[in-house]
């Protein structure tokens, strides 16, 4: 796979909106809904546990462009969080002390007040997570960046879909698998991944289309690999479905696949997971401060309970806690087999 | 009946996920060999994706399309990748090749016996 690609809002494809991928979705008849799926388990409506997690995606813009990316990110997008969002962000977390914020993307680093955040986040006690491509910290304005997430005991939750470079290379990009060895290694010499306090988690995710492998057992086979093939060291493995959405939505098309993944995914829903879902205790912020259940349902257009405030600006955490959570045949992609959410497996 | 009354062809990839109609015939029977196979499959004295890389060899040398089939997915959702399951092939490929050159040994003996 070449190093860098078009997007789809780039390409004007019909997956490049948020309802051109719902229209696409709504067309395949699948064994059950997931609406009838949660009703068995019931679980039905959905309903958050509490907000411990605030996830903001700074935005699209990113320096690689992964054939499964669920936010088509990429060098040609422009959308960045602006000031006014962030200010709404911090006053929230001001105002709630949400214990948990997750900073994601595109490539968060590429932010213009990505530091800032990192260092008031931290000074606020929050616990911040970065998720980080690996490469994009490496590039020379930003090389900084893992140093200061050390300083601030930042958890980095890194991706890499396989422990080779072929593999990792199909999925993002030529030459994404070597310099993401090499950003590892720098995390390792700051003391991430090498039981000194510094958490350094990495993110898998099927190079193709079917699921996870058990990720217990992966992450004893990645730690000796890892180890034995490049003398990297790291904390957890996180197992993550690809979710039948834009970039992946579109190679499943591509493949005449969509119908059979999707079915796929339905038939392995998993009640245990369908509980322990990532939207049921993550408040989801896009790039221009609207309010989601997930990143997914944000890259969908997919919003929150109307009866909700809309935004970050306007948020109230005790209605945010009892309001229906949104769903759709894609959050099948969250409940197959041990279940998929931010932190890997979850049954 | 079959789904396919008047295809031509003895194999469908769909039929695959039509193996537990089998029990039609005899339940008793079919519930016993599905908690058997369950049970061979799980992870024990070797790890499941290890016994998914047998399965996917054995699949090959009894030449079974919908074993090659459920075990290609099956070895790449266990955590395999193409190197080990290209040499997993190659073993079942090795021991067919080799059972039928080591009974050249049957023809030296023969010959043997039979010449001078």
């Amino acid at each position: 796979m070449s190093r860098i690609l078009q997007t789809l809002e780039k390409r004007g494809s019909s997956l490049a909106s948020g309802l051109g991928q719902r229209k696409r979705l709504s067309e395949f008849t699948l064994p059950r809904s997931f609406e009838s799926a949660l009703d068995s388990s019931s679980l039905w409506p959905l309903h958050p546990t509490r907000v411990e997690v605030l996830q903001i995606n700074l935005g699209k813009r990113c320096n690689q462009t992964c054939k499964h990316c669920h936010v088509d990110a990429g060098p040609d997008r422009k959308e960045v969080m602006p000031r006014p969002v962030v200010e709404a962000v911090f006053r929230f977390l001001e105002r709630t002390r949400v214990p948990t914020l997750d900073i994601t993307g595109g490539a968060p680093e590429l932010h213009p007040d990505f530091r800032e955040m990192v260092v008031r986040a931290s000074d606020l006690g929050a616990h911040v997570m970065h998720r980080c491509n690996l490469t994009a910290v490496l590039l020379p304005n930003y090389a900084d960046i893992p140093a200061l997430l050390a300083r601030h005991r930042v958890e980095v939750v890194a991706s890499l879909p396989y422990f080779q470079g072929r593999e990792t290379d199909a999925q993002r990009g030529d030459g994404v698998f070597d310099e993401s060895i090499e950003s590892l290694r720098r995390f390792n010499a700051l003391g991430y991944g090498k039981g000194t306090g510094l958490t350094l988690n990495l993110v898998t995710n099927p190079v193709g289309t079917y699921l996870p492998p058990d990720q217990g057992s992966l992450e004893t086979r990645w730690k000796a690999e890892m180890r034995r093939r490049y003398g990297i060291e790291f904390d957890r493995l996180f197992t993550i479905t690809n979710i039948p959405i834009s970039r992946f939505l579109e190679f499943l098309e591509e493949r005449g696949k969509t119908h059979e993944y999707l079915t796929m995914l339905a038939n392995a829903y998993n009640p245990a997971a369908a509980a322990g879902v990532m939207c049921r205790n993550t408040l989801s912020v896009g790039w221009d401060g609207r309010l989601y259940d997930c990143d997914f349902n944000q890259m969908l257009d997919l919003p929150i309970d109307a009866s909700v405030p809309q935004t970050i600006a306007d948020a109230d955490l005790t209605l945010l806690e009892g309001r229906e959570i949104a769903v759709g045949p894609h959050c099948f992609g969250c409940t197959a087999g041990a279940g998929s959410s931010c932190g890997g497996a979850v049954a | 009946m079959s789904s396919h009354p008047s295809s031509p062809h003895y194999y469908h990839s769909a039929d695959l996920g039509r193996f537990g109609e089998i029990a039609r015939g005899n339940k008793d029977l079919a519930d016993k060999f599905f908690a058997w196979y369950g049970a061979v499959f799980a992870e024990g004295a070797l790890t499941a994706r290890e016994k998914s890389l047998i399965a996917l060899a054995v699949s090959h040398a009894v030449q079974c399309p919908y074993c090659i089939d459920a075990y290609s997915k099956d070895a790449l959702e266990k955590g395999s990748n193409i190197d080990e399951m290209t040499e997993a092939v190659h073993v079942a490929a090795a021991i067919r090749g080799g059972a039928s050159l080591v009974h050249g040994v049957q023809m030296l003996n023969h010959a043997d016996d039979l010449g001078m």
